[in-house]
């Protein structure tokens, strides 16, 4: 009980001084509103600029997880260093060098080659101009992870065979009218009948790639789209890697691979590129962490301009109670005690305000939520950031009160009563 | 003992004028024992240093010179911090203003002391009602200062100088503020707390309030001038003799009105 005893009394004196702190904002009304103003607005827009951006940041960060984080990218590149020397359609990727690729990168699960093309789809009377048509590998639908509603996916005698086969999507059925159950029927694309073997599941374009509305797609062997182009060339291609982790390593174990078939010598540059999803997601990440950062130091501005009033408000207080603090310290109060009580006051201040605050932010991002921007949809203040604008419009009482707490404790207790 | 004063100063330095330090001496060299269960009354004009020595014996202010020992305790040498807990446990104040907290019940004023008390927190509630029904309050525990009379107000600063059970009971002009009705109320209520082993300081211009005491301790130019018990006192003497004048004088009048 001895032990314990001062652990108590400081338990009990905080108690008493929130208490009393309350008790003195409760019969300030007026004056404690427009105090905590400052911090209502600091921690406001704390909450709904941190809302706001970390809205973006989720947003456009889950356009990129569409894809998958260990989804791997790689395309034919020309630098400056090649112009003149190399073409375009020269640095394009080779079916040699992504079977090469498959072959020598072990840790990469699958890679498709793409072969775009561009062709009029018809079925009965309708005719659809202009359409995507992509040459894939039977990987493909391992790496797109997208579903086979109806019929089969692609096998390897599709492609050995080059055969006039095709997947589509829903939406094509949709667009060319074509029976529900569209396995068995022909399309005519560039004038040859291509037998529809499967059909998969329409997937929503990203909106920040451009193309917001879901189109007819539709997929061939890519051996078949070579013949049917013999002049393209394979666009890029996609793989997926066994663990997101290893990023760093596949990318140069593909890059030496590719260098070594491009016979390209140390000191020149790639002709081609290769990017990991997640290498741009923690790109993305940083940027958002740095955006972050900028806007919260401006924010901070504001803390410190509420901080400000504090003060003030508490040295009022403090001059206001001088008999009060006078007849404590005759009753025995030591400093410290003082002190703490109106330490406890500005905080107690500052967090009301902060709760306010954070009222007043979230109710800015319901505001904000129903604006007509997508990328805003998300909009919501993420937990750290209440409790960090919490944390700091606490550290703020602590900073701003001291002043007028030592003053306070200071006070002469003799001075004290007598002052009028 | 109770207290014990020897020599003690407190001087004032107000600047230099002309090369020479400016002082005030308002105590130079009081010495004085008070002994337990002793009712004293400092009596003194204003700038005889009543003040100052109320201040020093409350442990409010430290003397610049001499010794002050309390209970043994040699607080002339304790810090300010040190001196807060001293007040606590050994002193109780009471003001001619109340000084009561204008926002908070008489329960609440009363258990202020114990919030800074380390003997004293627990049932410090049970032990504010206790001392409010000691001064005859147990019917207003729950009022606020401003719903009770001057006289009422006085009796909850008394309870809350009680509540830690101090070794001296300091009240400085405790009477200032009220009028003769409660005057003589609050004087009372001093008689039974001596009566039952309490030690008293009063310090007061007043001789009626004085004269309740046993000793009278006069000061002038910060030193003690008398000090006597209060049936020796030639001053009090002399008040109640002029008192016992102007009551047969009054009576005479009165009397003289009726017929």
């Amino acid at each position: 009980m001895i032990l314990l005893s001062p652990v108590m009394m400081v338990l009990r004196v905080l108690s008493q001084t929130v208490l009393l702190a309350l008790a003195q904002i409760y019969n300030n009304k007026i004056r404690t509103m427009l105090t905590t103003l400052g911090i209502v607005v600091a921690v406001g827009s704390i909450i709904l600029v941190m809302g706001a951006l970390s809205g973006m940041q989720q947003g456009v960060l889950s356009e990129f997880e569409k894809f998958g984080a260990k989804r791997v990218f790689m395309d034919g590149a020309l630098p400056p260093s090649w112009r003149g020397k190399l073409s375009r359609r020269d640095v394009q990727l080779k079916q040699a060098e992504i079977d090469a690729i498959r072959e020598h990168v072990t840790s990469l699960r699958h890679l498709c080659a793409m072969y775009y093309g561009a062709y009029s789809i018809q079925y009965e009377e309708i005719v659809l101009e202009g359409i995507s048509v992509v040459g894939i590998e039977p990987s493909w639908h391992d790496i797109a992870n997208r579903e086979i509603i109806v019929g089969r996916r692609f096998s390897t005698i599709d492609l050995e065979q080059s055969r006039n086969v095709c997947v589509i999507n829903e939406k094509a059925i949709e667009e060319l009218n074509l029976p529900k159950d569209a396995v068995g029927e022909f399309l005519l694309l560039s004038g040859r009948r291509f037998l529809v073997a499967g059909i998969v599941e329409t997937i929503e374009q990203s909106a920040i790639f451009g193309n917001s509305d879901t189109q007819t797609e539709v997929y061939i062997p890519i051996s078949t789209a070579k013949a049917l182009n013999p002049d393209g060339w394979i666009n890029f291609a996609q793989g997926e890697l066994k663990d997101a982790d290893g990023a760093d390593e596949i990318v140069s174990e593909i890059t030496y691979v590719l260098r070594k078939m491009r016979h390209i010598e140390p000191d020149e540059d790639d002709t081609f590129q290769v990017q990991v999803m997640q290498e741009i997601i923690d790109n993305l990440n940083k940027i958002g962490f740095v955006m972050t950062l900028i806007t919260g130091l401006v924010v901070m501005v504001s803390l410190l301009v509420g901080g400000i009033g504090i003060m003030n408000i508490m040295l009022v207080s403090v001059s206001e109670r001088t008999r009060e603090i006078g007849l404590r310290k005759a009753m025995g109060a030591h400093p410290m005690v003082i002190l703490m009580q109106f330490l406890v006051e500005a905080v107690v201040l500052c967090l009301a305000g902060a709760v306010i605050g954070i009222a007043v932010g979230q109710a800015g991002l319901l505001g904000i939520r129903a604006l007509p921007f997508e990328m805003l949809e998300d909009a919501a203040a993420p937990l750290w950031a209440i409790g960090l604008s919490a944390g700091l419009s606490a550290a703020a009482g602590v900073g701003f009160g001291m002043f007028p707490a030592i003053r306070a404790a200071l006070l002469n207790p003799i001075d004290a009563l007598r002052h009028e | 003992m109770t207290i014990s004063i020897r020599n003690l100063e407190k001087v004032y330095k107000l600047g230099t004028e002309k090369g020479k330090a400016l002082e005030v001496r308002a105590l130079d060299g009081v010495s004085l024992d008070i002994q337990k269960n002793e009712y004293v009354a400092i009596m003194g004009t204003s700038g005889s240093g009543k003040s100052t020595l109320m201040n020093i014996l409350g442990c409010l202010d430290k003397p610049t010179g001499g010794q002050y020992t309390l209970n043994g305790i040699p607080v002339h040498t304790m810090s300010s911090a040190a001196l807060a807990r001293v007040r606590n446990e050994q002193i109780g104040f009471v003001f001619q203003s109340f000084e009561l907290l204008s926002k908070q019940t008489a329960l609440k004023n009363v258990t202020l002391p114990m919030v800074y008390s380390r003997k004293h927190w627990i049932g410090a509630r049970k032990r504010a009602k206790t001392a409010l029904e000691r001064v005859g309050l147990g019917n207003r525990m729950h009022h606020r200062p401003n719903q009770l009379s001057g006289g009422q107000k006085q009796r909850v600063a008394v309870a809350r100088a009680l509540v830690n059970e101090p070794s001296i009971l300091l009240a400085d002009e405790p009477t200032g503020n009220l009028d003769s009705t409660t005057t003589i109320e609050i004087i009372a209520l001093f008689k039974e707390l001596h009566d039952e082993g309490q030690t008293i300081i009063v310090v007061t211009h007043e001789e009626e309030v004085a004269g309740q005491a046993k000793r009278i301790v006069r000061l002038r130019d910060g030193k003690v001038m008398s000090d006597f018990p209060t049936d020796q006192d030639p001053i009090h003497q002399e008040f109640l003799k002029s008192k016992a004048v102007t009551a047969v004088r009054m009576a005479e009048v009165v009397g003289e009105g009726a017929t």
